[in-house]
């Protein structure tokens, strides 16, 4: 099996690569890129995301043929792919940082700024907090309910269809931190962070 | 709810950990990887490297242990020590860093952090203050601990969260080396005058002292060095400690 991580200088993925690796021991060969061709032929897909919301779109956008290529990949051939932090900001219709940005409109919903309740709780919601699986997702196998897993952003994802939600996190309102929507999977924390509980939920992706 | 993080860190020299009284008479104790790793098996919520590599010849030493740790330790990884410039930071997180502590840089070139922040992303560049009381105010020193700015440690952490930084880890000079415990009044200036999280630092002798530096000086996260590096108390310790004191923490 082939799972690439797409490489769209989107910031520091090297920590995505090292957890992939250690999760696919060998049996899975991970590949790291833009090259369209090899994201075409790929079986699954992992899009990171760090920095704005509107940074990583345009990154995305950047690279000639991409977005169209992930959308072949995603919505066309219905292959599995999950994005992380910014990554599953990306899957919406809008963002909002820095300023009103279009994504890539897969599951709809809007992207922005944690209502921090007039300072009462910092930003960036910094750490770990525990998860609230509310749906059976698939790369929650055999993993706890109330797990803590590791956050960092500042911006949360809005979807407009509840359904689609499959864990959220108690910090100054309900945070929706992880989605599946059929082929399309997404994480708000941070997996390849989140210790040997977030290397499963890796595990669980490689292994659909 | 979000849990209260505790972090060691490793003073790193030529790549060997070593921890200083008031930063200096060092000891040579180990190697950072292999300690970063127990840390981390032992429920660490972060790790912390600090490169007090003096010459630059050696500086690719931290190169070398950022890159191991990464690959063998899955949870944050903070580098500081030694970041002069944008491209320090680009080289530490295509290590394996996560995020970046900068230190003199930001003090001197403080559009440094506005630069870095947009091309890297507030969730990476953490500002370390290393402030000394002076009277009625804090002081800002830098080049581990030598210089006198006389910038005031107040006014610098705020212009620093304007300028991107996404978290200020804050070091007592005064306490730093003591084990008498957090400057907790200094902790509570900044973290009630800036808006993003603060990491609490220097000083650190018992466990209370932790369990201190988030109820009084409003710190998210703890930082401590000797308390763990020479075996006084393990994390799940720490954290089993603080659970009894009523500290969220994850266990």
């Amino acid at each position: 099996m082939n799972v690439t991580i797409v490489d769209y200088n989107s910031g520091n993925i090297s920590s995505v690569i090292n957890s992939f690796k250690e999760a696919a021991k060998d049996k899975v060969n991970i590949e790291v890129t833009s090259n369209l061709n090899k994201i075409k032929s790929s079986d699954k897909v992992v899009l990171p995301g760090q920095g704005s919301f509107k940074s990583c779109v345009d990154a995305l956008n950047g690279i000639n043929g991409l977005v169209e290529t992930l959308n072949e990949f995603a919505i066309t051939n219905k292959k599995p792919l999950l994005g992380i932090c910014v990554g599953l900001q990306m899957l919406a219709d809008l963002g909002y940082e820095e300023t009103q940005t279009k994504g890539l409109g897969w599951i709809s919903g809007k992207v922005s700024k944690i209502n921090n309740q007039n300072n009462k709780f910092k930003l960036p919601h910094i750490g770990w907090n525990e998860i609230n699986i509310i749906k059976d997702s698939k790369i929650f196998k055999d993993i706890e309910n109330k797990s803590h897993m590791y956050f960092v952003h500042s911006y949360e994802f809005i979807p407009e269809d509840k359904n689609v939600i499959s864990a959220t996190t108690e910090y100054s309102s309900n945070i929706v931190c992880s989605v599946e929507k059929e082929n399309i999977f997404g994480t708000q924390f941070h997996p390849e962070k989140s210790d040997k509980l977030g290397i499963k939920i890796i595990e669980n992706f490689l292994n659909l | 709810m979000l849990k209260n993080r505790i972090i060691p860190c490793l003073d790193v020299k030529n790549g060997r950990v070593v921890k200083g009284i008031n930063f200096v008479d060092l000891k040579d104790a180990g190697d950072p990887v292999e300690q970063a790793k127990i840390y981390s098996d032992g429920g660490a919520d972060e790790i912390c490297f600090l490169d007090i590599t003096a010459s630059n010849e050696n500086r690719d030493t931290i190169y070398d242990v950022v890159e191991r740790t990464s690959k063998k330790c899955f949870v944050p990884l903070t580098v500081g020590g030694g970041v002069r410039g944008v491209e320090d930071i680009n080289k530490l997180l295509n290590c394996g860093a996560d995020k970046v502590s900068i230190n003199t840089a930001a003090v001197q070139k403080p559009e440094m952090i506005i630069e870095s922040s947009k091309k890297f992303g507030s969730q990476c560049i953490v500002v370390a203050i290393d402030a000394k009381k002076n009277g009625n105010k804090w002081e800002v020193f830098t080049h581990g601990g030598r210089n006198n700015t006389n910038v005031d440690a107040i006014e610098f952490a705020k212009k620093m969260e304007d300028n991107g930084a996404g978290e200020l880890l804050v070091t007592s000079m005064d306490r730093d080396g003591t084990q008498i415990g957090y400057d907790n009044e200094l902790m509570l200036k900044i973290s009630s005058t800036v808006n993003i999280p603060i990491i609490a630092s220097g000083g650190v002798g018992n466990l209370d002292h932790l369990v201190d530096g988030i109820r009084l000086g409003n710190a998210s996260a703890v930082l401590a060095a000797s308390i763990f590096h020479y075996g006084t108390h393990s994390i799940n310790e720490a954290k089993q400690y603080l659970n009894l004191k009523g500290i969220p923490v994850r266990i």
